[in-house]
């Protein structure tokens, strides 16, 4: 009887965090079930669109939707960058994917660095009344792009440059100011102010500071903002359509014109070969430069 | 010769808020003037005033002989040291030397030397090709005062340098910046809050509060002879003990009577307390009040006091009675054999003493 009532204490304890650990692996698994399951369900139209991309119309047609093709074919692929049609022209979603590469690479770096040197300025060189600018500045982020449409289309047309590529750069500048603003002037916050006291007594001036000084410390908020920006213009398609003319369209609206302007069968092949390609840059910048987008997101708060 | 540093009449406001109200200082070449006071005191402000950093509202500022109410800091021919060190952190520690020298377009070989000359002053060299994230606190500030002494400067200012380093790396520091001063013959303005600081390293000392200068002298004029009430508590750590007492004339002269909660009131003779007012405040540093028998001299005086706390420092204790209903402390040797609860007899030296009225603050011996 002794035996029996001295071994149950030990025993229970070392039962305890066993019964724990296995809890918690148990729980380690259900989590990463239920995200595999979240990530699977996400995938699943990517997966639709790549493997529809790349079979037949044929095999479209009588195969099942989720099945894998039985024999690769880029034919869609070809004809969505260079033959489909939208509308009259049947040049594919080649000239419209440079007219977007033409629009969102000056716009991106034109905003980025204005915001830059807008974050600076209300960051580190405080004038009376740089609160209100700022509050106006942010203002404009929450403006719904409907409500400027039409004033927007007057300005272009009052500047001469309504329906042209450098007309839709303009329009996403403007747009993007406001955001690029709030992420340098972020950043910029937590740098001390002693920095340009020192740099003005060592005889720099207000762009040299910006240049030599600013600019190098920002390379985490500069890819926030590129990525940012350029998934925002990039996949534009309002703006697009509205203050563009044949000729200057960028890749979504051009996507959403061979998707239309289909005539006879339903090519879903092609569609959805225009479709991945008109979504790869973005899908690109974010693989190259994501890590420094999270990183780049919380390098303020984490600096102190 | 021309003040190096002349300031008259100078005002700051910022709106409708005055920082800064009719300073006046001047500096000759070779002095060490140390700016100090309370936080909020004006004294930062007034750097940066000297810097051109902020610009002034009145008054004359004058470096050199030229005035220099519209001249930019790039033109003012100063150096500065901040309290954060403000090193650019992207580049090394060399061009951060010599980014002044770069932007002024100084040519690469004089730029090099100087570098060189620099470094080794401040024993710097290992450091020069990495950037200020991978150095220590006190191998930044060495890097920070390099980028001042490259300038060779016919000014040096330092904002609080020493503030953001640990306590035993900033007695060393105080040495080193004091030795600089010395082997350059410098002309230097420094700001601190820390009154030992500015003990140590003055040669001229500057006390504000409120933005109004409270009093200018050397160390041992601000030490022995408190132009009022704050700089008396300001300067001197422990403080001075400020005590609220009476003076009476009669025939055997002028006699200073303090109260106290449960003994007889001190008498204290003084000759030269004649002609003061009836209510003072007495000075006293707790350096001055000691054991018996430890200071001689015409005016020390004994009473017995009780003893209601005693602190031992090592070198000294510190021992806590109470006199005119304020705690007043006294700095006896280490063996002394007061304790808590007991009557000790201390010795006044009132050979030191400052007298202050009462309503104005101000001294009146």
């Amino acid at each position: 009887m002794t035996d029996v009532s001295a071994t149950p204490a030990p025993a229970a304890t070392s039962e305890r965090p066993r019964g724990r650990s296995f809890g918690k692996i148990a729980l380690r698994w259900l989590l990463y079930i239920v995200l595999g399951l979240f990530a699977l369900y996400y995938l699943m139209p990517l997966f639709v669109m790549l493997t529809t991309s790349l079979k037949s119309l044929e095999e479209i047609r009588t195969g099942d939707l989720l099945s894998l093709p039985r024999e690769l074919t880029f034919d869609a692929w070809r004809t969505a960058w260079s033959e489909a049609c939208t509308g009259i022209q049947c040049e594919g979603v080649k000239p419209y994917f440079w007219n977007s590469v033409m629009l969102a690479v000056p716009a991106v770096l034109i905003s980025t660095l204005l915001g830059a040197m807008n974050g600076y300025v209300i960051a580190q060189w405080r004038f009376p009344g740089a609160n209100i600018i700022f509050a106006l500045m942010l203002f404009g982020c929450f403006i719904p792009f409907q409500v400027v449409l039409l004033p927007m289309a007057r300005m272009l047309g009052l500047m001469g440059i309504a329906g042209t590529i450098p007309g839709l750069i303009f329009v996403h500048v403007i747009y993007g100011l406001g955001f690029t603003t709030l992420f340098f002037r972020n950043y910029y916050v937590t740098i001390p102010v002693e920095l340009v006291k020192a740099a003005k007594v060592d005889g720099a001036g207000f762009v040299r500071i910006f240049f030599a000084i600013f600019l190098p410390l920002s390379i985490p908020i500069i890819v926030v903002s590129v990525i940012w920006q350029f998934t925002q213009i990039w996949n534009d398609f309002l703006f697009g359509v509205s203050f563009s003319q044949a000729g200057t369209q960028p890749v979504t609206v051009a996507l959403n014109n061979i998707v239309n302007s289909t005539t006879g069968v339903k090519e879903y092949n092609v569609d959805m070969a225009a479709a991945i390609i008109a979504a790869l840059p973005t899908l690109l910048v974010y693989i190259v430069a994501g890590k420094y987008f999270i990183r780049g997101l919380t390098a303020g708060s984490v600096k102190g | 010769m021309a003040p190096i540093l002349e300031i008259n009449n100078l005002y700051k406001n910022y709106g409708a808020t005055e920082v800064l109200k009719d300073i006046n200082v001047s500096i000759d070449k070779g002095e060490f003037l140390v700016l100090v006071g309370p936080s909020g005191c004006g004294k930062s402000t007034l750097l940066n005033c000297i810097a051109g950093l902020e610009p002034i509202s009145g008054g004359t500022l004058r470096i050199d002989g030229h005035d220099m109410t519209h001249v930019s800091p790039k033109d003012r021919d100063i150096a500065m040291v901040f309290q954060s060190y403000a090193l650019y952190p992207t580049m090394s520690v060399a061009k951060n030397i010599t980014f002044g020298m770069k932007v002024r377009g100084v040519d690469p070989e004089t730029q090099k030397s100087k570098l060189a000359e620099v470094a080794r002053q401040l024993q710097i060299e290992p450091f020069l090709n990495r950037r200020p994230g991978q150095l220590s606190g006190g191998q930044r500030q060495r890097v920070a005062m390099g980028r001042a002494l490259v300038r060779d400067p016919k000014l040096f200012l330092f904002d609080e340098p020493l503030s953001n380093l640990d306590a035993k790396l900033r007695v060393e520091m105080r040495t080193e910046i004091k030795t600089l001063h010395h082997k350059l013959g410098a002309s230097m303005v420094y700001v601190t809050h820390d009154q030992i600081e500015a003990m140590t390293l003055a040669t001229k000392i500057v006390v504000m509060k409120g933005g109004i200068i409270q009093q200018i002298g050397s160390p041992s004029e601000i030490y022995n002879r408190p132009a009022n009430l704050f700089v008396a508590d300001f300067m001197g750590s422990p403080a001075m003990n400020l005590i609220p007492a009476k003076t009476q004339t009669g025939s055997g002269g002028t006699m200073i009577e303090i109260q106290r909660p449960d003994l007889e009131p001190i008498r204290l003779t003084d000759p030269r307390a004649q002609g003061l007012p009836e209510d003072i405040i007495l000075g006293l540093r707790p350096e001055d009040i000691s054991e018996p028998g430890f200071r001689v001299g015409e005016l020390v005086q004994e009473a017995p006091c009780k003893v209601e706390i005693v602190e031992p420092a090592g070198a000294d204790t510190y021992v806590q009675t109470r006199l005119g209903g304020k705690p007043l402390t006294a700095r006896l040797h280490s063996e002394t054999e007061a304790a808590p609860g007991t009557v000790h007899n201390l010795a006044f030296d009132l050979a030191k003493v400052s007298y202050f009225e009462p309503e104005s603050g101000k001294r009146i011996n």
